[in-house]
């Protein structure tokens, strides 16, 4: 089987109206090129789940989303993200807004087909009483309340790994694969981009297939593309782009998305945005970040 | 320690103070992870793992647990480990960190924007409403969860009726000692709030039905400023003490997890922990 497709490919199969789910985490290991290929795409009215980063902020931005579901929307260097602001300061979307653990109970709930997964999360707080979505549920084994975390079903996840053979066995190598399992698992459909396309035998050896966190029949499209979690990071082959960060930061101030939009969006394609950045070769020595 | 040595007692930073102060609050956790938010707070737990609390569990803020605290300043990133140099001793990605904040054998401590007198915080939003905030902060982010299931310390780098607001919290994230909003089945005593360190004083929630009462104030600072500075009223019984100083050994291994003395751009104009 050969799931191997271009992003524009695999973009398809995102529809207006679709809930989808993001991988990664804040500004570290996001699918920015499938992001960037869907602002490319006349979708809209999308809900989007994420622990979020500049992914949500720039589909904010480009008004793309209807709902957004999210615990935070951070680029942690810069806590609080330009363009997710604005979209909540001028009322421009609705929100389903969760604690980052029940945001992970919710997509176990939809990987395991259950209806909702019983939590003390979010008692005694503004999340239950702010979010029409989040019922309560009386135990039938204690005498407590407990919130029931409604199963997140995502139609589409998009997801970046280091390597993928064209079967969707995908290795997360760096420190941290985040929720991106469950983002697989959560998905009718997962589109995965990779740094680097493997034939199957590369993980034969060693620990190479430890690395492996979901099975490949949860992966739907193999989208290789370098680089392709700019600029957010990649470790181990590459770190964020602080610059880059503080650029579409800043054109928040000046000019807005629009000029950001211009400046990097432009192109048709993710050659001609790699190439606005400086080049693969310049993505790949981003320093990794030092805590 | 002989007298020669406690009246050579070097001169310390309100930033300092402060780090001596929260690391307190970990003394008699035993073996929980400790997670310090914040450069201040992430020296308090790697000091009280260093000193009084040796059985504590820290992470490297990024996906695994260390033996030994890092320095601040960081360590570089490595290919085939963590960070170059670093003691780690067990996987700890973010899916796992919430296998173990469950378990309730987590002590985090934080700094909200937003603090009410039932201990309920805020790092969502102000003003405004769900659908459209006036100020949109972080979000909730993992206060929801943190506060029902584990202990919580706050940190306040600047006390003042903005942080310690008269009415609730704008948008309430963690649960608190509030009547109204405790959870069928609940009582207080399943809610676990700690201290609050602040650049003025020490203080817990354990005054008269959990008010927030003073422990201490620092060298300098006296009982009116603090409640002159909080929107609600503070517990104070009888006689305040002033928060104990760094000991010489404190300070030392202070200055071995921040050589670089990022602590010193912490607090504004880095004043004395002493301001008599």
């Amino acid at each position: 089987m050969n799931k191997v497709q271009s992003a524009q490919e695999a973009i398809r199969y995102i529809e207006s109206g679709m809930t989808i789910g993001v991988g990664g985490w804040g500004p570290r290991r996001k699918p920015m090129a499938l992001i960037r290929e869907l602002l490319r795409s006349d979708v809209r009215d999308l809900t989007v789940v994420s622990y979020g980063g500049a992914d949500v902020g720039m589909l904010c931005a480009a008004g793309k989303v209807k709902k957004l579901v999210y615990a935070f929307v951070s680029l942690d260097f810069i806590p609080l993200e330009p363009y997710f602001r604005v979209a909540r300061q001028q009322g421009d979307i609705e929100v389903m807004e969760v604690d980052e653990g029940m945001m992970l109970l919710g997509l176990r709930a939809a990987a395991w087909r259950l209806p909702f997964i019983p939590t003390a999360i979010g008692l005694g707080t503004d999340i239950i009483k702010n979010c029409p979505d989040l019922k309560r549920v009386d135990s039938p084994y204690d005498d407590k309340e407990w919130v029931a975390m409604p199963a997140l079903n995502l139609d589409v996840s998009l997801l970046h790994v280091d390597r993928a053979d064209a079967r969707g066995v995908c290795q997360i190598k760096g420190p941290d694969h985040y929720m991106d399992d469950w983002f697989a698992r959560a998905a009718k459909h997962t589109i995965v981009s990779c740094e680097e396309l493997v034939a199957t035998g590369y993980f034969y050896d060693g620990e190479e297939a430890r690395q492996v966190f979901w099975e490949r029949s949860n992966t739907h499209s193999v989208v290789p593309i370098p680089g392709g979690a700019h600029p957010s990071s990649c470790n181990p082959f590459y770190g964020f782009d602080v610059r880059h960060f503080k650029e579409y930061a800043d054109s928040v101030k000046a000019g807005g998305f629009a000029a950001y939009r211009d400046k990097y969006l432009g192109g048709a394609s993710e050659e001609e945005y790699q190439q606005s950045v400086g080049g693969l070769e310049a993505i790949r020595r981003l320093p990794l970040p030092v805590y | 320690m002989n007298q020669t040595v406690q009246d050579a007692l070097p001169d310390y930073s309100l930033a300092e103070l402060m780090i001596c102060a929260a690391a307190e609050a970990f003394r008699d956790d035993g073996e929980i992870l400790a997670t310090g938010i914040g450069l201040l707070p992430r020296l308090a737990a790697s000091l009280a793992m260093k000193t009084c609390n040796p059985d504590m569990m820290m992470t490297d803020s990024e996906a695994f647990m260390l033996s030994e605290p890092n320095p601040v300043s960081g360590r570089e990133p490595s290919q085939d480990k963590g960070h170059v140099g670093q003691a780690q001793e067990t996987w700890m990605g973010f899916s796992r960190i919430f296998d173990n904040v469950w378990s309730g054998k987590r002590h985090a401590l934080v700094g909200p924007s937003q603090i009410d007198r039932y201990g309920q915080t805020n790092i969502s939003a102000l003003g405004g409403t769900y659908q459209q905030p006036k100020v949109q902060m972080l979000g909730a982010r993992g206060f929801p969860g943190n506060s029902i299931h584990h202990a919580n310390s706050f940190f306040v780098p600047a006390h003042s009726k903005r942080v310690f607001v008269e009415d609730e919290c704008d948008v309430v994230c963690s649960i608190g000692y509030n009547p109204a909003r405790l959870p069928k089945g609940y009582r207080f005593d399943d809610i676990d709030i700690r201290r609050v360190i602040t650049d003025l004083c020490v203080m817990d929630w354990n005054g008269p039905n959990h008010m927030l009462q003073l422990l201490s104030v620092h060298p300098g600072v006296t009982v009116e400023q603090v409640l002159d500075n909080t929107g609600f009223e503070v517990h104070v019984a009888g006689e305040v003490p002033l928060t104990t100083a760094p000991t010489p050994l404190q300070m030392n291994i202070i200055g071995q997890l921040d050589p670089l003395n990022f602590r010193a751009k912490q607090i504004k104009d880095n004043p004395p922990g002493d301001r008599r």
